[in-house]
């Protein structure tokens, strides 16, 4: 068993799992609200990126850039209409809420595009790789590392250098007091809400070409994507690459030892991190 | 046309109804002060101008315009900030963003908020960030509360600076001497209603202490 080899395709399978996260996490971390329909939104993202690009007979890399505006309209029209309400002191109407949201997305799915595992097709780059010193490296796994560091840079931008940003962290800090400072804190939600479904779209875009999926596979999607979130904390988008790549390496190195522990592998890892630090690794500064 | 109007106006919290009816005028250029005991009334009457509590839209008017039903966003549109009690600084962010919130202008770290220790300072960030919205009216709600005497008389020496800049002011106090000091006209409450009236001058001693405390003393 090559190490180096192992830990290189958990580090990038670590970019896949952290681009699940950062929506789950933009979006807990400013209003609180834990979207158990994440990781649904990932898989109709890619059902949607599959259709534009079967239909209009576009490589997957253009029809995942005219996606966007869909699902960005879609996310912020879910939590302007229906998610703002279940806000509040109580922290189940969320839960329900998205938890039926899911429910309702799987069955959507699986009425429009049936139980048949499909794949966004992407030509020659499925196969393609690179060759660094002992080490092979898939492009799309790499591709996927690198979006997931693009799209950290880019919410890092967003949160601390725009006026977005700032309403963003003052609304997370005390969301009646942003109002007195004119901030409409129900579009900032929906604002956020939006971007996050930006960054499912690219998640989509990975999820969909790397591997096959269904209708069904978005809550498995969305552990993962919790995983990452909670080990990373909420300090830092950073952190929440740590999370996804501490969450991948623990998967290579489980399924190099023996394929049965992969998925167990990057559980116990979660586990033992939380039991360790249960603020996660890089954790807020004021709660 | 008074710059800034309630006409009896109530607020609730639930089923506890917290203002009885109270009448008030803020003319341009003056200054008010609202004083009274501890469940007076006083921060509700504030929370309920600046759109923190939804009240009937005609029971508070801004320019003759009934505002009482508007939210607090809307509120600070229209020229009327808050400086909230108990300062409610965003921990999260530096004081020049906490200054910028709500303001277009430059970003970046200068200092942050965990280097000022003075409560002092600490004021005067959260009257300058409600200064940053450019405001017609100022709603100063307990901003003694837990200082120093003599820092509470520096905050209040900013005053007349403040009202030349075009702000008209209400505070809130329980504080009765720096608002009297401060303050055109001054406004008395008890359980929610306006219980006294008038210019600091033409107040005596006696008739403040019964308006505040619900007892004639002798």
């Amino acid at each position: 068993m090559n190490w180096l080899d192992t830990i290189v395709q958990g580090v990038l399978l670590g970019g896949l799992y952290a681009l699940f996260a950062a929506g789950l996490g933009l979006v807990f971390g400013i209003m609180r609200l834990v979207n158990l329909a994440h990781g649904d939104l990932i898989v109709l993202a890619a059902f949607l990126v599959l259709l534009l690009a079967s239909a209009l007979g576009l490589s997957p890399f253009v029809a995942a850039a005219l996606a966007p505006p869909a699902m960005v309209a879609f996310g912020w029209g879910l939590q302007f209409v229906v998610l703002n309400r279940t806000l509040g002191k109580d922290i189940l109407p969320p839960l329900l809420v998205t938890f039926g949201l899911s429910i309702v997305i799987q069955n959507g799915l699986l009425e429009g595009f049936s139980a048949d595992s499909r794949r966004i097709p992407a030509g020659a780059l499925e196969t393609a790789s690179l060759q660094f010193g002992p080490v092979s490296v898939g492009t799309m796994p790499l591709l996927t590392f690198l979006s997931a560091i693009g799209v950290i840079v880019a919410l890092n931008l967003i949160f601390y250098h725009t006026d977005l940003g700032r309403a963003f962290r003052a609304t997370s800090d005390d969301r009646a007091t942003a109002g007195l400072m004119g901030i409409r804190a129900d579009r900032i939600f929906a604002t956020a809400t939006g971007l996050a479904m930006m960054v499912v779209t690219i998640a989509a875009l990975y999820l969909g070409t790397r591997a096959n999926f269904d209708p069904t596979m978005g809550p498995a999607r969305l552990i993962y994507a919790f995983e990452a979130v909670i080990i990373g904390g909420l300090g830092s988008f950073w952190g929440t690459l740590a999370g996804g790549i501490i969450l991948g390496v623990s998967q290579t190195i489980g399924a190099a030892i023996n394929p049965e522990w992969q998925i167990l592998a990057g559980h116990v890892a979660f586990l033992l991190v939380l039991l360790a630090r249960p603020r996660g690794l890089f954790p807020r500064a004021v709660d | 046309m008074s710059l800034l109007e309630t006409q009896g106006l109530t607020a609730f919290y639930g089923d506890f109804q917290a203002l009885f009816g109270v009448d008030l005028r803020l003319e341009e250029g003056e200054t008010l002060a609202v004083i009274g005991a501890n469940g007076a009334g006083k921060s509700t009457l504030m929370r309920s101008i600046c759109g923190l509590i939804a009240n009937s839209a005609d029971q508070i008017r801004f320019e003759g315009r009934g505002i009482g039903a508007l939210a607090a966003p809307d509120i600070v549109r229209l020229g009327i900030a808050m400086v909230p009690e108990g300062r409610k600084l965003f921990p999260s962010l530096s004081v020049e963003e906490n200054l910028l919130v709500g303001c277009y202008g430059r970003s970046g770290r200068v200092w942050t908020l965990d280097t000022i220790y003075d409560l002092f300072q600490q004021q005067m960030v959260a009257i300058g960030r409600a200064l940053m919205s450019n405001p017609r009216i100022l709603l100063c709600d307990e901003i003694s509360l837990g200082l120093a005497p003599v820092v509470i008389r520096d905050i209040y020496a900013a005053f007349p600076k403040i009202r030349a800049g075009g702000a008209s002011i209400v505070v809130v106090e329980q504080d009765i001497g720096q608002a009297l000091a401060v303050a055109d006209r001054v406004y008395c409450l008890m359980e929610g209603r306006v219980t006294l009236t008038g210019t600091p001058s033409s107040l005596t001693r006696d008739a403040i202490h019964a308006a505040y405390f619900g007892a004639h003393t002798t």
